[in-house]
Protein backbone atom coordinates (compact mmCIF):
# COMPACT_ATOMS: atom_id res chain seq x y z
CA UNK A 1 0.00 0.00 0.00
CA UNK A 2 1.43 3.32 -0.78
CA UNK A 3 1.24 5.91 1.86
CA UNK A 4 -2.10 7.77 0.95
CA UNK A 5 -3.86 4.64 0.28
CA UNK A 6 -2.65 3.60 3.59
CA UNK A 7 -4.03 6.44 5.82
CA UNK A 8 -7.30 6.37 3.73
CA UNK A 9 -7.46 2.62 4.59
CA UNK A 10 -6.86 3.52 8.29
CA UNK A 11 -8.90 6.56 8.34
CA UNK A 12 -11.96 4.08 7.36
CA UNK A 13 -11.07 1.39 9.53
CA UNK A 14 -11.57 3.71 12.09
CA UNK A 15 -14.64 5.32 11.57
CA UNK A 16 -16.40 2.00 10.75
CA UNK A 17 -14.88 0.89 14.14
CA UNK A 18 -15.56 3.95 16.15
CA UNK A 19 -19.63 3.40 14.31
CA UNK A 20 -19.44 -0.43 14.86
CA UNK A 21 -22.06 -0.22 17.64
CA UNK A 22 -24.48 1.53 15.49
CA UNK A 23 -24.29 -0.68 11.90
CA UNK A 24 -24.38 -3.70 14.10
CA UNK A 25 -26.95 -3.25 16.47
CA UNK A 26 -27.44 -6.65 18.42
CA UNK A 27 -25.15 -6.96 21.40
CA UNK A 28 -24.35 -10.14 21.16
CA UNK A 29 -22.00 -9.20 17.94
CA UNK A 30 -20.76 -5.88 19.54
CA UNK A 31 -19.43 -8.39 22.30
CA UNK A 32 -17.61 -10.28 19.66
CA UNK A 33 -16.70 -7.16 18.35
CA UNK A 34 -15.29 -6.56 21.93
CA UNK A 35 -13.61 -9.99 21.88
CA UNK A 36 -11.77 -9.70 19.04
CA UNK A 37 -10.54 -6.24 20.17
CA UNK A 38 -9.68 -7.82 23.45
CA UNK A 39 -7.72 -10.61 22.06
CA UNK A 40 -6.02 -8.38 19.60
CA UNK A 41 -4.36 -7.00 22.54
CA UNK A 42 -3.42 -10.26 23.34
CA UNK A 43 -1.90 -10.82 20.34
CA UNK A 44 -0.37 -7.44 19.70
CA UNK A 45 1.66 -8.45 22.69
CA UNK A 46 2.90 -11.92 21.90
CA UNK A 47 3.72 -10.27 18.41
CA UNK A 48 6.33 -8.56 20.25
CA UNK A 49 8.07 -11.77 21.19
CA UNK A 50 7.17 -14.01 18.56
CA UNK A 51 7.76 -10.80 15.93
CA UNK A 52 9.93 -8.78 16.87
CA UNK A 53 12.21 -10.74 19.00
CA UNK A 54 12.09 -14.20 17.48
CA UNK A 55 11.28 -15.94 20.59
CA UNK A 56 8.29 -17.67 20.46
CA UNK A 57 6.63 -18.27 23.77
CA UNK A 58 3.83 -20.75 24.77
CA UNK A 59 3.11 -19.76 28.08
CA UNK A 60 1.60 -16.52 27.18
CA UNK A 61 -1.69 -17.59 28.52
CA UNK A 62 -0.06 -17.89 32.18
CA UNK A 63 0.85 -14.18 31.97
CA UNK A 64 -2.56 -13.35 30.88
CA UNK A 65 -4.29 -15.31 33.53
CA UNK A 66 -2.07 -14.33 36.34
CA UNK A 67 -3.59 -10.45 35.65
CA UNK A 68 -6.67 -12.28 35.37
CA UNK A 69 -6.76 -13.84 38.62
CA UNK A 70 -5.15 -11.12 40.65
CA UNK A 71 -7.38 -8.57 39.55
CA UNK A 72 -10.78 -10.86 40.02
CA UNK A 73 -9.46 -12.24 43.51
CA UNK A 74 -8.48 -8.58 44.69
CA UNK A 75 -11.88 -7.29 43.70
CA UNK A 76 -13.27 -10.37 45.21
CA UNK A 77 -11.65 -9.49 48.28
CA UNK A 78 -13.66 -5.88 48.40
CA UNK A 79 -10.55 -3.57 46.82
CA UNK A 80 -11.75 -0.51 44.18
CA UNK A 81 -11.35 -1.28 40.78
CA UNK A 82 -8.07 0.74 40.23
CA UNK A 83 -6.51 -0.63 43.35
CA UNK A 84 -6.86 -3.64 41.93
CA UNK A 85 -6.07 -3.31 38.32
CA UNK A 86 -3.18 -1.55 38.99
CA UNK A 87 -2.15 -4.77 41.99
CA UNK A 88 -3.00 -6.99 38.59
CA UNK A 89 -0.85 -5.12 36.54
CA UNK A 90 2.51 -5.00 39.31
CA UNK A 91 2.09 -8.41 39.58
CA UNK A 92 2.18 -9.25 36.00
CA UNK A 93 5.14 -7.53 35.37
CA UNK A 94 6.96 -9.10 37.97
CA UNK A 95 5.77 -12.47 36.87
CA UNK A 96 7.06 -11.52 33.41
CA UNK A 97 10.38 -10.36 34.45
CA UNK A 98 10.49 -13.67 36.41
CA UNK A 99 9.23 -15.18 33.22
CA UNK A 100 11.92 -13.44 31.34
CA UNK A 101 14.93 -14.22 33.79
CA UNK A 102 13.78 -18.03 33.65
CA UNK A 103 13.07 -18.61 29.80
CA UNK A 104 15.98 -16.56 28.78
CA UNK A 105 18.33 -19.06 29.83
CA UNK A 106 17.73 -20.12 26.27
CA UNK A 107 16.52 -19.01 23.28
CA UNK A 108 14.53 -21.49 20.48
CA UNK A 109 13.07 -24.35 21.26
CA UNK A 110 14.55 -24.34 24.95
CA UNK A 111 12.62 -21.05 25.14
CA UNK A 112 9.70 -22.37 23.53
CA UNK A 113 9.95 -25.06 26.49
CA UNK A 114 10.59 -23.28 29.56
CA UNK A 115 7.74 -20.85 29.02
CA UNK A 116 5.48 -23.68 28.39
CA UNK A 117 6.37 -25.17 31.89
CA UNK A 118 5.69 -21.50 33.31
CA UNK A 119 2.50 -21.79 31.57
CA UNK A 120 1.75 -25.28 32.77
CA UNK A 121 2.77 -24.31 36.63
CA UNK A 122 0.56 -21.49 36.20
CA UNK A 123 -2.46 -23.57 35.25
CA UNK A 124 -1.44 -26.02 38.02
CA UNK A 125 -1.69 -23.16 40.68
CA UNK A 126 -5.04 -22.49 39.31
CA UNK A 127 -6.25 -25.54 38.98
CA UNK A 128 -4.99 -27.04 41.90
CA UNK A 129 -5.05 -24.28 44.61
CA UNK A 130 -8.52 -24.17 45.44
CA UNK A 131 -8.16 -22.38 48.48
CA UNK A 132 -6.49 -19.22 46.80
CA UNK A 133 -8.06 -19.98 42.94
CA UNK A 134 -11.41 -21.39 44.05
CA UNK A 135 -10.00 -24.22 41.09
CA UNK A 136 -12.53 -25.54 38.71
CA UNK A 137 -15.11 -23.39 39.76
CA UNK A 138 -13.65 -19.93 38.72
CA UNK A 139 -13.63 -16.47 40.25
CA UNK A 140 -16.55 -14.14 39.54
CA UNK A 141 -16.26 -10.71 38.54
CA UNK A 142 -19.62 -9.04 39.59
CA UNK A 143 -18.80 -5.58 38.28
CA UNK A 144 -17.34 -3.41 36.04
CA UNK A 145 -15.46 -0.31 36.71
CA UNK A 146 -16.97 3.14 35.39
CA UNK A 147 -14.15 5.27 34.37
CA UNK A 148 -15.10 8.95 35.15
CA UNK A 149 -18.44 8.17 35.74
CA UNK A 150 -19.35 6.19 32.78
CA UNK A 151 -20.85 2.60 33.40
CA UNK A 152 -19.59 -0.07 30.84
CA UNK A 153 -22.47 -2.28 32.25
CA UNK A 154 -24.00 -2.01 28.25
CA UNK A 155 -22.20 -4.00 25.42
CA UNK A 156 -21.84 -0.55 23.79
CA UNK A 157 -20.18 0.93 26.24
CA UNK A 158 -17.82 -1.84 27.08
CA UNK A 159 -16.98 -2.21 23.21
CA UNK A 160 -15.60 1.48 23.34
CA UNK A 161 -13.57 1.07 26.11
CA UNK A 162 -12.18 -2.09 24.77
CA UNK A 163 -11.59 0.37 21.49
CA UNK A 164 -9.42 2.66 23.51
CA UNK A 165 -7.53 0.32 24.81
CA UNK A 166 -6.79 -1.56 21.71
CA UNK A 167 -5.82 1.71 20.15
CA UNK A 168 -3.72 2.71 22.83
CA UNK A 169 -2.27 -0.86 22.86
CA UNK A 170 -1.70 -0.52 18.61
CA UNK A 171 -0.13 3.44 19.23
CA UNK A 172 2.38 1.89 21.35
CA UNK A 173 2.85 -0.64 19.06
CA UNK A 174 3.94 1.58 16.29
CA UNK A 175 5.64 3.88 18.19
CA UNK A 176 7.57 0.98 19.84
CA UNK A 177 8.23 -1.09 15.88
CA UNK A 178 9.70 2.65 15.03
CA UNK A 179 11.90 3.15 17.53
CA UNK A 180 15.58 3.07 18.48
CA UNK A 181 14.68 0.05 20.49
CA UNK A 182 12.34 -1.62 18.43
CA UNK A 183 15.40 -1.99 15.71
CA UNK A 184 17.89 -3.17 18.05
CA UNK A 185 14.90 -5.96 19.24
CA UNK A 186 14.64 -6.52 16.02
CA UNK A 187 18.44 -7.14 15.34
CA UNK A 188 18.40 -9.40 18.25
CA UNK A 189 16.16 -11.82 16.40
CA UNK A 190 18.30 -11.71 12.98
CA UNK A 191 21.67 -11.76 14.23
CA UNK A 192 22.73 -11.87 18.66
CA UNK A 193 25.72 -12.25 18.40
CA UNK A 194 26.47 -9.12 16.05
CA UNK A 195 24.10 -7.51 18.12
CA UNK A 196 26.69 -7.99 21.19
CA UNK A 197 29.77 -7.50 19.45
CA UNK A 198 28.19 -3.88 18.00
CA UNK A 199 27.75 -3.55 22.18
CA UNK A 200 24.16 -3.96 22.72
CA UNK A 201 23.03 -5.83 25.51
CA UNK A 202 20.84 -8.44 23.75
CA UNK A 203 20.28 -10.34 27.25
CA UNK A 204 18.80 -7.11 28.82
CA UNK A 205 17.30 -5.91 25.54
CA UNK A 206 15.15 -9.29 25.50
CA UNK A 207 14.34 -9.35 28.86
CA UNK A 208 12.31 -5.69 28.46
CA UNK A 209 10.83 -7.04 25.56
CA UNK A 210 9.23 -9.74 27.73
CA UNK A 211 8.41 -7.35 30.72
CA UNK A 212 6.88 -4.67 27.54
CA UNK A 213 5.22 -7.62 25.98
CA UNK A 214 3.55 -8.89 29.67
CA UNK A 215 2.40 -5.44 30.28
CA UNK A 216 0.06 -5.82 27.22
CA UNK A 217 -1.19 -9.11 27.72
CA UNK A 218 -1.71 -8.21 31.39
CA UNK A 219 -4.23 -5.12 29.91
CA UNK A 220 -5.46 -7.89 27.96
CA UNK A 221 -6.13 -10.23 30.87
CA UNK A 222 -8.00 -7.54 32.60
CA UNK A 223 -10.45 -6.57 29.84
CA UNK A 224 -11.28 -10.08 29.27
CA UNK A 225 -12.47 -10.49 33.58
CA UNK A 226 -14.34 -7.30 32.61
CA UNK A 227 -15.54 -8.36 29.73
CA UNK A 228 -16.31 -12.28 30.92
CA UNK A 229 -17.07 -11.19 34.40
CA UNK A 230 -15.61 -14.61 35.57
CA UNK A 231 -12.41 -16.81 35.21
CA UNK A 232 -11.45 -20.28 35.15
CA UNK A 233 -8.31 -22.06 34.74
CA UNK A 234 -9.15 -22.84 31.34
CA UNK A 235 -7.70 -19.15 30.68
CA UNK A 236 -4.48 -20.39 31.55
CA UNK A 237 -4.08 -23.23 29.94
CA UNK A 238 -1.86 -24.79 26.79
CA UNK A 239 -4.33 -24.35 24.48
CA UNK A 240 -5.19 -21.10 25.47
CA UNK A 241 -1.53 -20.16 24.52
CA UNK A 242 -1.41 -21.80 21.51
CA UNK A 243 -4.71 -20.01 20.07
CA UNK A 244 -2.78 -16.74 20.86
CA UNK A 245 0.21 -18.51 18.80
CA UNK A 246 -2.18 -19.21 16.27
CA UNK A 247 -3.38 -15.79 16.20
CA UNK A 248 -0.22 -14.08 15.50
CA UNK A 249 1.46 -16.78 13.34
CA UNK A 250 -1.86 -17.16 10.80
CA UNK A 251 -2.06 -12.70 10.66
CA UNK A 252 1.27 -12.64 9.59
CA UNK A 253 4.00 -12.30 12.47
CA UNK A 254 6.20 -8.97 12.90
CA UNK A 255 3.64 -6.75 11.27
CA UNK A 256 0.94 -4.37 12.88
CA UNK A 257 -2.03 -5.36 11.64
CA UNK A 258 -1.86 -9.16 11.54
CA UNK A 259 -2.19 -9.65 14.63
CA UNK A 260 -5.11 -7.95 14.67
CA UNK A 261 -6.82 -9.96 11.70
CA UNK A 262 -5.75 -13.34 13.38
CA UNK A 263 -7.35 -12.62 16.69
CA UNK A 264 -10.85 -12.08 14.57
CA UNK A 265 -10.48 -14.86 12.54
CA UNK A 266 -10.14 -17.40 15.76
CA UNK A 267 -12.74 -15.41 17.70
CA UNK A 268 -15.29 -15.50 14.93
CA UNK A 269 -14.62 -19.25 14.23
CA UNK A 270 -15.22 -19.87 17.95
CA UNK A 271 -18.07 -17.62 18.40
CA UNK A 272 -19.58 -17.71 14.74
CA UNK A 273 -19.01 -20.54 13.07
CA UNK A 274 -19.65 -22.81 15.91
CA UNK A 275 -23.26 -21.78 16.62
CA UNK A 276 -23.26 -23.20 12.91
CA UNK A 277 -21.05 -26.17 12.74
CA UNK A 278 -20.49 -28.27 15.56
CA UNK A 279 -16.81 -28.87 14.59
CA UNK A 280 -15.86 -25.57 13.94
CA UNK A 281 -12.06 -26.32 15.56
CA UNK A 282 -12.29 -28.84 12.12
CA UNK A 283 -12.88 -24.98 10.26
CA UNK A 284 -10.25 -23.50 11.53
CA UNK A 285 -8.37 -26.03 11.10
CA UNK A 286 -9.04 -26.02 7.62
CA UNK A 287 -8.40 -22.13 7.37
CA UNK A 288 -4.96 -22.55 9.06
CA UNK A 289 -3.65 -24.94 6.66
CA UNK A 290 -4.82 -22.95 3.69
CA UNK A 291 -3.03 -19.60 5.23
CA UNK A 292 -0.08 -21.17 5.66
CA UNK A 293 -0.31 -23.07 2.13
CA UNK A 294 -0.81 -19.87 0.36
CA UNK A 295 0.03 -17.07 2.49
CA UNK A 296 3.03 -18.91 4.61
CA UNK A 297 4.20 -15.08 5.81
CA UNK A 298 0.15 -14.89 7.40
CA UNK A 299 -3.04 -13.51 6.23
CA UNK A 300 -2.07 -9.63 6.14
CA UNK A 301 1.10 -9.55 4.08
CA UNK A 302 -0.17 -12.56 2.18
CA UNK A 303 -2.91 -10.35 0.93
CA UNK A 304 -1.13 -7.38 0.80
CA UNK A 305 1.55 -9.41 -1.69
CA UNK A 306 -1.55 -11.18 -3.65
CA UNK A 307 -2.73 -7.60 -4.32
CA UNK A 308 0.15 -5.57 -4.96
CA UNK A 309 0.88 -8.81 -7.72
CA UNK A 310 -2.93 -8.41 -9.22
CA UNK A 311 -2.55 -5.07 -9.46
CA UNK A 312 1.04 -5.23 -10.99
CA UNK A 313 -0.36 -7.73 -13.64
CA UNK A 314 -3.97 -5.01 -13.98
CA UNK A 315 -1.15 -2.25 -14.72
CA UNK A 316 0.77 -4.30 -17.39
CA UNK A 317 -2.29 -5.09 -19.11
CA UNK A 318 -3.35 -1.83 -19.11
CA UNK A 319 0.23 -0.34 -20.25
CA UNK A 320 0.79 -2.96 -22.79
CA UNK A 321 -2.61 -1.35 -24.63
CA UNK A 322 -1.64 1.91 -23.97
CA UNK A 323 2.34 1.47 -23.97
CA UNK A 324 2.57 4.04 -21.52
CA UNK A 325 6.31 5.00 -21.75
CA UNK A 326 6.85 5.52 -17.86
CA UNK A 327 5.39 1.84 -17.12
CA UNK A 328 8.82 0.86 -15.66
CA UNK A 329 9.41 3.37 -13.21
CA UNK A 330 5.62 2.66 -11.88
CA UNK A 331 6.13 -1.17 -12.09
CA UNK A 332 9.32 -0.14 -9.95
CA UNK A 333 7.56 1.25 -7.14
CA UNK A 334 4.99 -0.55 -6.69
CA UNK A 335 7.59 -3.39 -5.96
CA UNK A 336 8.78 -1.79 -3.26
CA UNK A 337 8.51 -4.02 0.04
CA UNK A 338 5.79 -3.83 2.20
CA UNK A 339 5.18 -0.87 3.88
CA UNK A 340 3.92 -2.34 6.72
CA UNK A 341 5.78 -5.47 7.17
CA UNK A 342 9.13 -4.31 9.21
CA UNK A 343 11.48 -7.10 8.75
CA UNK B 1 51.64 1.11 26.65
CA UNK B 2 50.02 -1.44 24.24
CA UNK B 3 47.03 -0.98 22.83
CA UNK B 4 46.19 -4.76 23.18
CA UNK B 5 47.90 -7.24 24.92
CA UNK B 6 46.82 -10.92 25.84
CA UNK B 7 49.33 -12.94 28.46
CA UNK B 8 49.10 -16.42 28.82
CA UNK B 9 46.05 -17.30 27.01
CA UNK B 10 44.89 -20.65 27.17
CA UNK B 11 41.36 -22.34 26.08
CA UNK B 12 40.55 -25.97 25.24
CA UNK B 13 37.20 -27.46 24.30
CA UNK B 14 37.59 -30.94 25.85
CA UNK B 15 40.49 -32.84 25.20
CA UNK B 16 41.53 -30.14 22.09
CA UNK B 17 43.80 -27.56 23.34
CA UNK B 18 42.49 -24.70 20.90
CA UNK B 19 44.65 -21.91 22.09
CA UNK B 20 47.73 -22.61 24.51
CA UNK B 21 49.68 -20.21 26.47
CA UNK B 22 49.14 -17.79 23.77
CA UNK B 23 51.24 -13.56 24.63
CA UNK B 24 50.25 -11.07 22.01
CA UNK B 25 51.10 -7.36 22.33
CA UNK B 26 50.20 -4.95 19.85
CA UNK B 27 51.20 -1.64 20.22
CA UNK B 28 49.04 1.43 19.23
CA UNK B 29 48.68 2.12 15.96
CA UNK B 30 50.22 -1.18 14.84
CA UNK B 31 48.86 -3.27 11.48
CA UNK B 32 49.53 -6.78 13.05
CA UNK B 33 48.92 -9.96 11.23
CA UNK B 34 48.09 -13.37 12.53
CA UNK B 35 48.13 -15.71 10.03
CA UNK B 36 48.24 -19.88 10.48
CA UNK B 37 46.33 -22.85 8.49
CA UNK B 38 43.07 -23.81 9.12
CA UNK B 39 42.32 -24.81 12.82
CA UNK B 40 45.37 -23.62 14.12
CA UNK B 41 42.89 -21.43 16.27
CA UNK B 42 42.88 -17.77 14.96
CA UNK B 43 39.28 -17.04 15.18
CA UNK B 44 39.01 -18.78 18.46
CA UNK B 45 41.51 -16.37 19.63
CA UNK B 46 39.27 -13.72 17.93
CA UNK B 47 36.76 -14.67 19.80
CA UNK B 48 38.57 -15.10 23.26
CA UNK B 49 39.84 -11.18 22.37
CA UNK B 50 36.16 -9.81 22.06
CA UNK B 51 34.77 -12.06 24.88
CA UNK B 52 32.58 -14.13 22.85
CA UNK B 53 34.43 -17.50 24.52
CA UNK B 54 35.88 -16.90 28.03
CA UNK B 55 39.35 -18.43 28.29
CA UNK B 56 40.48 -21.08 30.63
CA UNK B 57 43.26 -18.78 31.83
CA UNK B 58 45.26 -15.69 31.04
CA UNK B 59 44.33 -12.07 30.91
CA UNK B 60 43.25 -10.02 27.87
CA UNK B 61 44.41 -6.37 28.31
CA UNK B 62 42.93 -3.04 25.85
CA UNK B 63 45.24 -0.21 26.94
CA UNK B 64 46.39 -1.59 30.21
CA UNK B 65 42.90 -2.22 31.29
CA UNK B 66 42.13 -5.75 31.98
CA UNK B 67 39.17 -6.36 30.23
CA UNK B 68 39.08 -10.61 30.83
CA UNK B 69 36.09 -10.45 32.44
CA UNK B 70 34.36 -7.69 31.21
CA UNK B 71 31.41 -8.89 28.87
CA UNK B 72 31.13 -8.82 25.45
CA UNK B 73 28.83 -6.02 24.89
CA UNK B 74 30.91 -3.40 27.03
CA UNK B 75 33.81 -4.06 25.23
CA UNK B 76 32.98 -2.00 21.73
CA UNK B 77 32.17 1.14 24.45
CA UNK B 78 35.78 0.61 25.55
CA UNK B 79 36.78 0.67 21.68
CA UNK B 80 36.81 -2.28 20.11
CA UNK B 81 35.23 -3.50 16.88
CA UNK B 82 35.45 -6.49 14.77
CA UNK B 83 34.32 -8.01 11.86
CA UNK B 84 33.46 -11.37 10.68
CA UNK B 85 35.01 -14.24 8.48
CA UNK B 86 31.17 -15.07 8.09
CA UNK B 87 29.30 -12.49 7.08
CA UNK B 88 27.07 -11.60 9.54
CA UNK B 89 24.87 -8.56 8.91
CA UNK B 90 20.96 -7.74 8.74
CA UNK B 91 20.08 -9.20 5.32
CA UNK B 92 16.44 -7.54 5.28
CA UNK B 93 17.66 -4.12 6.66
CA UNK B 94 19.40 -1.69 4.07
CA UNK B 95 22.70 -1.15 4.05
CA UNK B 96 22.34 2.45 5.33
CA UNK B 97 20.47 0.45 8.48
CA UNK B 98 23.30 -1.70 9.06
CA UNK B 99 25.67 0.43 9.85
CA UNK B 100 22.81 2.95 11.54
CA UNK B 101 22.40 0.09 13.78
CA UNK B 102 26.42 0.02 14.51
CA UNK B 103 26.45 3.12 15.66
CA UNK B 104 23.23 3.29 17.61
CA UNK B 105 25.07 0.22 19.50
CA UNK B 106 27.13 2.62 21.20
CA UNK B 107 24.36 5.36 21.91
CA UNK B 108 22.27 5.72 24.52
CA UNK B 109 19.60 6.41 21.89
CA UNK B 110 19.53 2.57 21.81
CA UNK B 111 17.19 2.13 25.04
CA UNK B 112 14.69 4.95 23.72
CA UNK B 113 11.35 3.49 23.18
CA UNK B 114 9.84 6.45 22.20
CA UNK B 115 11.94 8.19 19.49
CA UNK B 116 11.73 7.23 15.78
CA UNK B 117 14.92 5.92 14.67
CA UNK B 118 14.34 6.92 11.42
CA UNK B 119 14.31 10.53 12.58
CA UNK B 120 17.11 10.48 14.17
CA UNK B 121 19.51 12.22 11.57
CA UNK B 122 22.42 13.10 13.00
CA UNK B 123 22.77 9.25 13.49
CA UNK B 124 21.71 8.47 9.96
CA UNK B 125 24.04 11.38 8.70
CA UNK B 126 27.13 9.41 10.63
CA UNK B 127 26.30 6.41 8.81
CA UNK B 128 26.14 8.13 5.92
CA UNK B 129 29.58 9.32 6.32
CA UNK B 130 31.03 6.08 7.42
CA UNK B 131 29.65 4.62 3.89
CA UNK B 132 30.74 7.42 1.71
CA UNK B 133 34.35 6.39 3.77
CA UNK B 134 34.08 3.07 2.34
CA UNK B 135 33.26 3.71 -1.36
CA UNK B 136 29.38 2.70 -0.79
CA UNK B 137 27.70 5.71 -0.48
CA UNK B 138 25.97 5.32 -3.50
CA UNK B 139 24.20 2.33 -2.80
CA UNK B 140 23.14 3.15 0.69
CA UNK B 141 19.63 2.80 0.51
CA UNK B 142 19.89 -0.49 -1.49
CA UNK B 143 18.66 -3.71 0.65
CA UNK B 144 21.40 -5.75 1.83
CA UNK B 145 19.93 -8.57 -0.27
CA UNK B 146 20.87 -6.68 -3.28
CA UNK B 147 24.26 -6.59 -2.84
CA UNK B 148 27.30 -8.67 -3.93
CA UNK B 149 29.32 -10.15 -1.93
CA UNK B 150 32.41 -8.02 -2.48
CA UNK B 151 29.73 -5.05 -1.29
CA UNK B 152 28.71 -6.76 1.85
CA UNK B 153 32.61 -7.19 3.09
CA UNK B 154 33.13 -3.76 2.83
CA UNK B 155 29.72 -3.19 4.49
CA UNK B 156 31.35 -5.35 7.43
CA UNK B 157 33.98 -3.37 7.65
CA UNK B 158 32.07 -0.31 7.45
CA UNK B 159 30.04 -1.68 10.41
CA UNK B 160 33.19 -1.91 12.52
CA UNK B 161 35.26 1.06 11.48
CA UNK B 162 31.92 3.82 11.95
CA UNK B 163 32.53 2.69 15.62
CA UNK B 164 35.57 4.51 15.72
CA UNK B 165 37.30 1.96 16.98
CA UNK B 166 40.66 2.23 19.16
CA UNK B 167 41.39 -1.82 17.99
CA UNK B 168 39.99 -3.15 15.08
CA UNK B 169 39.77 -6.82 14.61
CA UNK B 170 39.14 -7.33 11.12
CA UNK B 171 38.71 -11.91 10.74
CA UNK B 172 39.93 -12.37 6.93
CA UNK B 173 38.47 -9.37 5.89
CA UNK B 174 39.55 -11.19 1.85
CA UNK B 175 37.88 -14.28 2.08
CA UNK B 176 36.00 -15.33 -1.10
CA UNK B 177 36.66 -12.01 -2.87
CA UNK B 178 37.82 -11.60 -6.47
CA UNK B 179 41.07 -9.28 -7.55
CA UNK B 180 39.08 -7.04 -8.14
CA UNK B 181 37.16 -7.23 -4.90
CA UNK B 182 40.14 -7.33 -2.50
CA UNK B 183 42.20 -4.45 -4.45
CA UNK B 184 38.75 -2.48 -3.39
CA UNK B 185 38.65 -3.80 0.17
CA UNK B 186 42.88 -3.28 0.47
CA UNK B 187 42.56 0.03 -0.74
CA UNK B 188 39.75 0.97 2.34
CA UNK B 189 42.47 -0.83 4.99
CA UNK B 190 44.86 1.36 3.75
CA UNK B 191 42.72 4.44 4.30
CA UNK B 192 42.21 3.45 8.22
CA UNK B 193 43.89 6.28 10.18
CA UNK B 194 46.85 5.64 11.59
CA UNK B 195 45.36 5.95 15.62
CA UNK B 196 43.17 2.70 15.02
CA UNK B 197 45.35 -0.12 15.63
CA UNK B 198 44.66 -3.22 13.65
CA UNK B 199 44.87 -6.63 13.94
CA UNK B 200 43.92 -8.64 11.18
CA UNK B 201 43.27 -13.15 10.54
CA UNK B 202 44.67 -13.87 7.28
CA UNK B 203 45.45 -17.64 6.47
CA UNK B 204 46.54 -16.81 2.65
CA UNK B 205 49.63 -15.38 3.58
CA UNK B 206 50.62 -13.47 0.39
CA UNK B 207 47.32 -11.57 0.52
CA UNK B 208 48.01 -9.33 3.33
CA UNK B 209 52.00 -9.59 3.61
CA UNK B 210 52.69 -6.21 2.10
CA UNK B 211 50.13 -4.63 4.63
CA UNK B 212 51.38 -6.38 7.83
CA UNK B 213 53.83 -4.38 10.04
CA UNK B 214 54.32 -7.48 12.50
CA UNK B 215 53.16 -10.80 11.72
CA UNK B 216 52.39 -13.27 14.57
CA UNK B 217 52.15 -17.34 13.31
CA UNK B 218 50.25 -19.70 14.80
CA UNK B 219 50.03 -23.00 14.60
CA UNK B 220 47.97 -25.98 16.63
CA UNK B 221 46.90 -22.58 19.22
CA UNK B 222 50.76 -21.68 19.85
CA UNK B 223 52.39 -18.58 18.68
CA UNK B 224 55.27 -20.28 16.91
CA UNK B 225 56.84 -17.23 15.03
CA UNK B 226 56.63 -13.44 15.76
CA UNK B 227 58.46 -10.84 14.26
CA UNK B 228 59.04 -8.35 11.62
CA UNK B 229 57.61 -9.19 8.22
CA UNK B 230 61.31 -9.90 6.69
CA UNK B 231 61.90 -12.03 9.95
CA UNK B 232 58.95 -14.64 9.58
CA UNK B 233 59.39 -14.74 5.79
CA UNK B 234 62.91 -15.94 6.72
CA UNK B 235 62.09 -17.95 9.81
CA UNK B 236 62.64 -21.63 8.25
CA UNK B 237 59.71 -22.70 11.23
CA UNK B 238 57.29 -20.68 8.87
CA UNK B 239 58.25 -22.42 5.65
CA UNK B 240 57.95 -25.82 7.51
CA UNK B 241 54.69 -24.93 9.12
CA UNK B 242 52.76 -22.51 7.06
CA UNK B 243 54.62 -22.97 3.67
CA UNK B 244 54.43 -26.69 3.80
CA UNK B 245 58.04 -26.99 2.48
Amino acid sequence: MTGRLRYVAIAIALALLATLPMWVGNSYYINIASQILLFAVFALALNVLVGYAGLVSLGHAGLFAIAGYSGALMLQAGYGHLVADSTAMAITLVASALFAALALRSTGIGFLMITLALGQIVWGVAYRWASLTNGDNGVNVSTRPAPFGLSLASAPSFYFATLVVFLLAMASMAVFVRSPFGASLRGTRDQARRMNALGYNVWLIRFLAIVFSGFWTGVAGLLFIYYNQFISPQVSALTASAEVLLMVISGGTATLFGPVAGAAIVVIMKNVVSAYIERWNLVLGVIFVVIISFMPEGLVPGTVRLVRWGWRRLRSKAGASAARPNERTTERSSERPSEERVP
Amino acid sequence: MTALSVTSLCKHFGGLRVTTNVNLAVAPGERRLIIGPNGAGKTTLFNLITGEIAPDSGSIRLFEQDITRVSVHRRPHLGMARTYQIITLFASDTILRNVTLALLGLSPLRWSLLRDLDHQYELVERARAALARVGLAGIADRPLSQTSYGERRRVEIAMALAQDPKVLLLDEPFAGLSIDERRDVRQLLNAIPREVTVVMIEHNMDVALDWAERITLLHFGEVIVEGTRAEVVANPRTREVYLGH
